[in-house]
C-alpha cells in the first residue's frame, strides 16, 4: 500500500461538507417531522370504521412500501412538473422523503394504536369524547410509546435515506462527497469523513429521540 | 366525610322514586355471533335510587348497563336517559354520555396522564372549565375519595383499589346525574374490595343515582334500594334487598343465592 493520506483536503473544504451535512440535517428533520404527521393521520385512517379512509390509507403504504424510493424520488422530481408541479431539487427530497416515511410510520403507529386496550377507548367514549379526540387524547399517546423503539429504527433509515437525494442535485452531504471527490479524487479521505458526519448526525437525532422519550413518555416505566 | 353533594345535579333534592331517569323499556340484544343476550329486559330507575343488578355469569347485566350510555348497541325496544333517547351511534349520543358516569371493572385509567390529569381531561375539553377551576374540581373529588396526596402519579403507581377510586372520581368529576358501575370490585385482591365500595356508599348516601352490577352481597344489602335479577336475558325479579336475600321466591334466585352465600 503507497498510498499517501492526506485528510487536508477535508479541512480546505471543510464549509462545503458542513454546508451539506446542514442541509442533509434539515431535509431528515423536516421529512420525519412531515411523515410522522401523514404516519399519524394513515394510522387513524387504517384503524378507522369507514372502510374508504383504510382502502385509501392501505393504498398508500402499498405502492409507497413495495416501489424503490429512488423511482419515488425522481417520479416526484422528474414527473410531476408534467403536470404543473415544479418543485426545486431540495423541495423534491423533503416531499418525497416525507411521503416515503409517512408510509413506513403508518405501519409503525398502527401497530401502536392496535395494541391499546378496547377499555381505554370505552372509557373515553363513556366520559363523552368524540372518536375523534379519544384517538388524539387517549390512544395516540400511549400507542406512540408503545411503538416508540420501532419509530426511532424508522427515523434513522429515513436519515439515511436521505443519500439518495444527491441523485437530483439536492445538495446534500453525500452530494457535497460526490463533488470534492469529483475535484480531488480523495475518495477514502473523503467518504470515510463523509460516514463519520452521517454517524454524527444519526447520534444527533438519537439523542433528540431520547429527550423527547424522556419528556413525554415518562410514564411508560410505571405501566404494567 | 363530607358528601359528594357538589358534584351531583337535582338528584339529592329530587324525592326518592318519583322522577325516572333511566327507562328501559323491552330491550332486545343479539351479539354479532347471533347470540341472544338481552331477551326484552325492561327498567325503570329513578333519580336518587341506588340499584342493583345481579345474576350468573352470561345473563347480560353488563351488556344491559353497557347499552345505557351506547357502548353497546341494541337492537329492539327503547333506552331513555333523562328523557333523552339512546341508540349506540346516533348523533349526539356523546352529549348524553357526558351525564352518564361509568365505572369499569378494569378502571381503565389513562396510562399516559396524571392521576389528577386523568380527571380533568374531561372537564377540561368537554366542559369549558380552565385547568385550573378543573384542578381544583380535580383535587377536591381526589380528597374524598382519599387519595389527593398521589394526585401527580401515574396511574401505574397506584394499587387496584386506589385506581378504582381515581375511576370513581374521574367519572364524577363530569358532574354526571347517573353512575353506572361495572363489576367495580371484581378486578380487585381482597383486601381492596372495601375501599372501593366505602366510596360508593357515601356516594349513595349523598343522593347520587347510581346502577351497580355487582357480586358484592354486602353492599347490595346495606345500600341498594332495589335488587334486580337477570338470567338468561330475561330480568326474572326486581324487588327489595330484603326480599332478594331472606325471602327469594324464584327458583333460578335460590340457586344463585346458595352459590354466592357460601
Amino acid at each position: 500500500m503507497n498510498y499517501a493520506f492526506d485528510f487536508g483536503v477535508i479541512w480546505d473544504n471543510a464549509g462545503v461538507l458542513l454546508a451539506g451535512a446542514w442541509l442533509t440535517f434539515k431535509i431528515s428533520l423536516l421529512a420525519i417531522t412531515f411523515g410522522l404527521i401523514i404516519g399519524i393521520i394513515g394510522a387513524a385512517f387504517r384503524t378507522s370504521e369507514n372502510r374508504i379512509l383504510d382502502g385509501i390509507a392501505l393504498a398508500y403504504v402499498e405502492i409507497i412500501r413495495n416501489t424503490p424510493y429512488l423511482i419515488q424520488l425522481f417520479f416526484i422530481f422528474f414527473g410531476l412538473p408534467n403536470l404543473g408541479l415544479k418543485l426545486s431539487a431540495e423541495q423534491a427530497a423533503i416531499f418525497s422523503l416525507a411521503v416515503n416515511f409517512g408510509a413506513y410510520s403508518t405501519e409503525i403507529v398502527r401497530a401502536g394504536v392496535q395494541s391499546i386496550a378496547k377499555g381505554q377507548i370505552e372509557a373515553g367514549l363513556a366520559i363523552g369524547f368524540k372518536k375523534l379526540a379519544v384517538f388524539r387524547y387517549i390512544v395516540l399517546p400511549p400507542a406512540l410509546a408503545n411503538v416508540y423503539p420501532a419509530l426511532i429504527g424508522q427515523v434513522i433509515l429515513a436519515v439515511l435515506f436521505t443519500s439518495v437525494v444527491s441523485q437530483i442535485a439536492a445538495e446534500d452531504l453525500t452530494f457535497a462527497g460526490d463533488y470534492l471527490n469529483a475535484r480531488t479524487f480523495r475518495s477514502f479521505e473523503i467518504y470515510f469523513t463523509i460516514a463519520l458526519i452521517y454517524l454524527a448526525i444519526v447520534w444527533l437525532i438519537k439523542l433528540l429521540s431520547f429527550l423527547v422519550e424522556r419528556r413525554f413518555f415518562e410514564f411508560a416505566k410505571y405501566r404494567r | 366525610m363530607s358528601s359528594f353533594e357538589p358534584q351531583i345535579n337535582a338528584a339529592s333534592t329530587a324525592t326518592l322514586g318519583t322522577e325516572p331517569i333511566i327507562v328501559a323499556k323491552d330491550v332486545e340484544k343479539w351479539y354479532g355471533n347471533g347470540f341472544h343476550v338481552l331477551k326484552g329486559v325492561s327498567l325503570t330507575v329513578n333519580k336518587g335510587e341506588v340499584v342493583v343488578l345481579m345474576g350468573p355469569s352470561g345473563s347480560g347485566k353488563s351488556t344491559f348497563i353497557r347499552t345505557f350510555n351506547g357502548l353497546e348497541p341494541y337492537q329492539g325496544g327503547s333506552i331513555e336517559i333523562d328523557g333523552i333517547a339512546i341508540a349506540h351511534d346516533n348523533k349526539g349520543i356523546e352529549l348524553v354520555r357526558r351525564e352518564v358516569g361509568m365505572v369499569f371493572q378494569q378502571f381503565n385509567l389513562f396510562p399516559h396522564l396524571s392521576v389528577l390529569k386523568n380527571i380533568t381531561l374531561g372537564p377540561i375539553h368537554l366542559r369549558g372549565m380552565s385547568p385550573s377551576d378543573a384542578e381544583e374540581l380535580g383535587m377536591s373529588l381526589l380528597d374524598r375519595v382519599g387519595i389527593s396526596h398521589q394526585a401527580s402519579k401515574y396511574p401505574g403507581q397506584l394499587s387496584g383499589g386506589q385506581q378504582q377510586r381515581v375511576a370513581i372520581a374521574r367519572a364524577l368529576a363530569m358532574r354526571p346525574k347517573v353512575m353506572l358501575f361495572d363489576e367495580p370490585t371484581s378486578a380487585l385482591d381482597p383486601e381492596m374490595v372495601r375501599e372501593v365500595l366505602d366510596v360508593m356508599r357515601k356516594l349513595a348516601e349523598s343522593g347520587m343515582t347510581m346502577v351497580c352490577v355487582t357480586h358484592e352481597v354486602g353492599f347490595a344489602r346495606e345500600v341498594a334500594d332495589r335488587v334486580i335479577f337477570l338470567a338468561e336475558g330475561h330480568l326474572l325479579t326486581d324487588t327489595t334487598p330484603d326480599e332478594f336475600f331472606n325471602h327469594p321466591k324464584d327458583e333460578r334466585v335460590k340457586k344463585f343465592l346458595s352459590q354466592i352465600l357460601h
